[in-house]
C-alpha cells in the first residue's frame, strides 16, 4: 500500500495532500508541505489558516483524514506523538510543556524510559550540557524551571525535542515570548541547528521575523497552500498579500492630537501577585484624554497585576490611584466600570466572555446593571435585543444573530465583541491588555483603528502588550515595566527598538 | 499498516436539537435494560416488573396520586438544588436542609400555634416562613464557609445532612416525643386546622387522596425562580457567575454576596420541602420522615437539566419510581430497593449519555 516518494536525499519533510477535517471547518484543505534538510522553512498564515493544525499531524498529535507524510523518504503513520518523536521529528509548543517544580534535567527525561527502571540523572546532565554547548543554549541543568525566564524556558524545550533526537525541529510562534535581545539569541540558535543539518520548521504570523530568518516559506490561506517560495525571491509587502489576499497597509493613520486633560494618575503603587510576592513596586504615571500610552515589557513582569489593580480586582498596597482627580485606589471593579473605565481584558475567553451564552447576554455584562438595560430590579430584554443587533452591525461582529453562542465565535469576532461591549459606554479612560494577541491581520487591523478612534473621540487609553511593534505603533508615550518598575519613558515618534529592548530586559533609562 | 481502526471521540460544534431529546431516551432506556437483567437476577420476570411498576405509579387515580404526594418534596427540594447548580454551587446538603425545615415549621405548628392563639392560616404562613429560614440558613452555612473561605461546599452541606438529622431526631426522640405515643418515637400530631389543606378539586383523582397544597407551591416555587432567573438582573448574575465566575469578577459582579444569598434560596426551597411533607402528609416530626428525598432531589435537578419545569416533570416520575417500588415490594416479592437501585442506573446511564451530547464517536 505504501506509494513510494520520489525520494530525494536532500527532502526531511513531505507531507502530501493533507485533508484535516474538524466539525465545520476543513482546517488542512489538500496541502502538500516539502521541508528540505537543513533548512529553516516558515510556516506563514494568518490566525485560523491550519498552520498549527498542519504542523500538530507532523508531530502526531493529530491523525489526518487524508495524505501522506514521508520523513528522510521514508513513509510513516504516526499514532502519537511518541511516534513522530521516534522519527525525528520534535515540536516546541507556544505554551510550554514544563513542570515548574522539576529542575531541566528531570523535565528533559521526563517521559523518557530509557533505560529502564534507572533513573541516571549524572549521564543526562553531561548530555544536556553537550547539547547546550553545541548549539549555544545557554541553561542551568540544575535549575528548578520556576526560576528560569520564559527565554531560557523555551530553550529548556528545544533542548528536551533535541534529547530525544529530533533531526526536525517545530517552533510554534516562538518569539512572541521573547524580548528582541532573546529573539536574535534564538535566531542564532537555530541558525547555528540548521547548519548541524537539522530542519527547523517556524510558526510564525510575522513577517518582518520570518523575512529575517527563513530560508524557504509556505504560506497558508484559509487551509490551503498559497505558495512556497524562496525568501529572496519575495518582499514583506508580498507575503502579506500572499497571506491576506489582499494587499495590506502597514501604516495606521494616526493624528496628530494635544493630549488633554488628566484621566488616570498612578502615584507610586504598590502590590503583589497571586503567591504574595511583591509585582508592582512604586510605579507611577499619567494617561491624559486624547493619548494613547503604551506600557511595554515582557509578560511576566507585573502587567496582569497593573491591569487588576487599575480595575479594582486586586488590592492596592500602597500608593494612589486618581481618575479625573478623585482618589479610586479602593474603589470596587463595580464603582471603576460606573465611572466609565472599559477594560479590555487579557484572555478574552477567560476574563471576557461567557462561552455558552448568547451574544445579546455578553454584550450587557457591563451595562445590565442601568437603565435603559435595567428596569428597577428587571432586565428588559426586549431593549436588550435591539441594542445587540445594533452592535453587532456597528462593530461588524460575524455572526449568524444575537443568540448564537459566544463560543462559537472566532478569535476575531470575539474581540470585536468585547470591544462592542466596552466602547458602547462612550468610555473615559480605557485598558487595553494585549488587544491583538493572537487575531488575524484584518481583526488586528480593525481593533487599532478602534483604539485610535476612542483616542480621537477625547479617551484616555493604556496599552499593555508584549508586541512591541504595536505599542510602538499605537502609542503617543512608551514606559517600560520590568519587574514591577517603570524603567524609564519615551516618546513614541522618537522610540528606538534597541533602547526599549534593554529596557524590557532590565536597563534603566539613563 | 492502517488495519487497525479505532474508536475516538470528537468534539461536536454544534448539537442538533433532536439529539438533546434521543440522548436521554435511549440512555434511560439502556438503564432500564440494565434493571432487567437485575430484577431477573432475582427470578422475576422484568417485563411483568416493569408493567407491574407503571401500573402502580400511573396506571390508577390512585397510583398517580400518591405519585404526587411523593413528587412534591422532590420537585421543591429538586428546585433548591437546581438553583444552588445553576450556580456551580454543588449544594448536596438538601437531605439536612429539608429536616431542617420541618423541624422549625414543627416547632412552630406544635407550640408557637396553640400557645399564641394564631389562626390556622397565619400559622401555616408561620410555618412556612421557619421552614425558609431554617433551610436557608442552614445552607448558609457552607455558603459562607464558601464565599469567604473557599471551603469546599460539597463536604461541608454533605457533612451537615448528618448534623441536622442526629438534630431533629433528638427532638423527635426525646424533648418533643409524644407522651400519649404508645412509645413511637414520633411527636404529637399537628392540629388539623393546620395541616396544608388537600387539593380535592384535583380532576380525575380518586375521593379521599393525599395530594396537598404543597403542589401548588411546587409549581409556584417554580415559575418564581424561573423568572428570577431568566427577567431580573440578580438572575442574570447568577448565570454569569455560574457560567464563567473570572468574567463576573471582571464585571464587577458581588460573587460572595450571590454564594451566600443562592445558598440560601436552594436551602430556603429544601426546607419548604420539609415543611410540606411534614405539615402536608405525616402532619407530625416523625423518623423516617424523609425516606431521602434531599438526596433524590440531586438527581431530578441535574436529570431536569436546571430547568425549573423539568424539576417539576422529573420529580413526577421519580415520584413514580418511588411509589412503583412500594407496589412490586407488595405484589411481586420484590425488594424495594429495586427502585433506589432504578434511580441510580437512570443517572448513571444519562450522566453517561450526556457525553455523546457533545461529543462523537469516530471509527478511523
Amino acid at each position: 500500500m505504501t506509494a513510494s516518494s520520489p525520494h530525494q536525499p536532500d527532502i526531511a519533510v513531505e507531507m502530501r495532500n493533507i485533508v484535516k477535517r474538524f466539525p465545520g471547518v476543513v482546517a488542512n484543505d489538500h496541502v502538500t508541505f516539502i521541508a528540505k534538510s537543513g533548512e529553516i522553512h516558515a510556516l506563514l498564515g494568518e490566525n485560523g489558516a491550519g498552520k498549527s493544525t498542519l504542523m500538530n499531524v507532523l508531530s502526531g498529535l493529530y491523525a489526518p483524514d487524508e495524505g501522506e507524510i514521508w520523513i528522510y523518504g521514508r513513509h510513516v503513520v504516526f499514532r502519537s506523538p511518541s511516534d513522530a518523536i521516534a522519527a525525528g521529528v520534535g515540536m516546541v509548543h507556544q505554551h510550554f510543556r514544563l513542570v515548574p517544580t522539576l529542575t531541566v534535567v528531570e523535565n528533559v527525561i521526563l517521559g523518557l524510559d530509557e533505560p529502564r527502571f534507572h533513573l541516571n540523572l549524572t549521564q543526562a546532565r553531561a548530555k544536556i550540557l553537550e547539547l547546550s554547548q553545541q548549539y549555544g543554549l545557554k541553561v542551568d541543568p540544575d535549575a528548578y524551571i520556576w526560576q528560569l525566564s520564559v527565554g531560557e524556558q523555551q530553550r529548556v524545550e528545544i533542548i528536551k525535542a533535541l534529547y530525544r533526537g529530533a533531526r526536525i525541529l517545530i517552533l510554534d510562534e516562538p518569539t512572541a515570548v521573547l524580548t528582541p535581545q532573546e529573539t536574535v539569541v534564538l535566531f542564532k540558535t537555530l541558525r547555528s541547528m540548521a547548519q548541524e543539518g537539522h530542519t527547523i520548521i517556524f510558526i510564525s504570523h510575522k513577517l518582518d521575523e520570518v523575512m529575517s530568518i527563513a530560508d524557504r516559506v509556505t504560506v497558508l490561506r484559509q487551509g490551503k497552500v498559497v505558495a512556497t517560495v524562496n525568501i529572496e525571491e519575495v518582499t514583506k509587502e508580498k507575503l502579506a498579500e500572499m497571506m491576506v489576499g489582499r494587499p495590506v497597509i502597514f501604516r495606521i493613520e494616526k493624528p496628530r492630537l494635544q493630549p488633554g486633560q488628566e484621566v488616570l494618575r498612578v502615584e507610586d503603587v504598590h502590590a503583589r501577585n497571586d503567591k504574595g510576592l511583591p509585582a508592582l513596586r512604586g510605579i507611577s504615571f499619567v494617561v491624559r484624554s486624547h493619548e494613547i500610552v503604551g506600557i511595554a515589557g515582557v509578560s511576566g513582569n507585573g502587567q496582569t497585576e497593573l491591569a487588576e489593580v487599575l480595575y479594582g480586582l486586586r488590592p492596592v498596597e500602597k500608593g494612589h490611584i486618581y481618575l479625573y482627580g478623585k482618589d479610586i485606589t479602593q474603589a470596587s471593579t463595580r464603582e471603576i466600570i460606573r465611572e466609565g473605565v472599559a477594560h479590555i481584558p487579557e484572555d478574552r475567553h477567560k476574563e471576557g466572555s461567557l462561552a455558552d451564552m448568547s451574544l445579546s447576554e455578553n454584550l450587557i455584562l457591563k451595562h445590565y446593571r442601568r437603565p435603559p438595560v435595567a428596569q428597577g430590579p428587571l432586565i428588559r430584554w426586549a431593549y436588550v435585543r435591539e441594542f445587540a443587533r445594533k452592535l453587532i452591525q456597528r462593530f461588524q461582529i460575524m455572526a449568524p444573530g444575537i443568540h448564537t453562542k459566544a463560543r462559537l465565535l472566532s478569535g476575531g469576532n470575539l474581540q470585536k465583541l468585547i470591544l462592542a461591549r466596552e466602547l458602547s459606554s462612550e468610555p473615559g479612560l480605557i485598558i487595553a491588555m494585549h488587544p491583538t494577541q493572537g487575531l488575524d491581520v484584518g481583526a488586528t487591523e480593525a481593533v487599532r483603528k478602534q483604539l485610535i478612534a476612542e483616542r480621537g473621540k477625547g479617551a484616555g487609553v493604556l496599552l499593555i502588550s508584549e508586541d512591541l511593534d504595536e505599542v510602538m505603533q499605537l502609542s503617543d508615550r512608551i514606559l517600560v515595566i520590568y519587574e514591577g518598575e517603570i524603567m524609564g519613558e519615551v516618546p513614541a515618534d522618537r522610540a528606538d527598538r534597541n533602547q526599549i529592548g534593554l529596557m524590557m530586559a532590565g536597563q534603566r533609562q539613563s | 499498516m492502517q488495519r487497525l481502526s479505532r474508536v475516538r471521540l470528537e468534539r461536536r460544534l454544534t448539537t442538533p436539537w433532536w439529539l438533546s431529546w434521543v440522548i436521554p431516551l435511549l440512555s434511560v432506556a439502556l438503564a432500564l435494560l440494565v434493571g432487567a437483567l437485575i430484577i431477573a437476577s432475582q427470578g422475576v420476570n422484568p417485563w411483568q416488573a416493569y408493567r407491574a411498576m407503571f401500573q402502580g405509579a400511573f396506571g390508577s387515580g390512585y397510583g398517580v396520586a400518591e405519585t404526587l404526594v411523593k413528587a412534591i418534596p422532590l420537585m421543591l427540594a429538586g428546585l433548591g438544588v437546581s438553583v444552588a447548580f445553576r450556580m456551580k454551587l454543588w449544594n448536596i446538603g438538601a437531605e439536612g436542609q429539608l429536616w431542617m425545615g420541618a423541624w422549625a415549621a414543627a416547632g412552630v405548628g406544635l407550640f408557637l400555634y396553640p400557645a399564641w392563639h394564631l389562626s390556622p392560616w397565619l400559622a401555616i404562613l408561620l410555618m412556612m416562613i421557619a421552614a425558609i429560614l431554617a433551610g436557608g440558613l442552614w445552607a448558609a452555612i457552607p455558603g459562607v464557609l464558601k464565599g469567604v473561605w473557599q471551603v469546599n461546599e460539597i463536604i461541608t452541606s454533605l457533612m451537615l445532612n448528618y448534623v441536622a438529622i442526629s438534630w431533629v431526631l433528638y427532638f423527635v426522640d426525646i424533648l418533643w416525643r409524644d407522651p400519649g405515643g404508645l412509645g413511637f418515637p414520633n411527636t404529637a400530631p399537628l392540629d388539623k386546622a393546620i395541616w396544608l389543606p388537600k387539593l380535592t378539586w384535583l380532576p380525575l383523582l380518586p375521593k379521599g387522596h393525599r395530594v396537598h397544597a404543597g403542589l401548588l407551591l411546587a409549581v409556584l416555587a417554580a415559575v418564581f425562580l424561573w423568572f428570577l432567573l431568566n427577567r431580573t438582573k440578580w438572575g442574570y448574575e447568577v448565570r454569569v457567575i455560574g457560567e464563567n465566575r473570572d468574567a463576573a469578577r471582571h464585571a464587577g459582579m458581588p460573587i460572595v454576596r450571590n454564594i451566600i444569598i443562592v445558598m440560601f434560596l436552594s436551602g430556603a426551597l429544601a426546607g419548604l420541602a420539609g415543611m410540606a411533607e411534614m405539615a402536608g402528609v405525616a402532619h407530625r416530626l416523625q423518623r423516617g420522615l424523609s425516606p431521602g428525598y434531599g438526596y433524590t432531589a440531586i438527581i431530578v435537578a441535574w436529570l431536569a437539566k436546571l430547568n425549573p419545569f423539568g424539576v417539576l416533570l422529573v420529580a413526577i416520575l421519580f415520584g413514580g419510581l418511588l411509589v412503583a417500588g412500594d407496589q412490586i415490594q407488595l405484589t411481586m416479592n420484590l425488594p424495594r430497593s429495586i427502585a433506589d437501585i432504578l434511580q441510580g442506573l437512570i443517572l448513571f446511564f444519562v450522566l453517561g449519555g450526556e457525553v455523546f451530547s457533545r461529543y462523537r464517536l469516530r471509527l478511523r
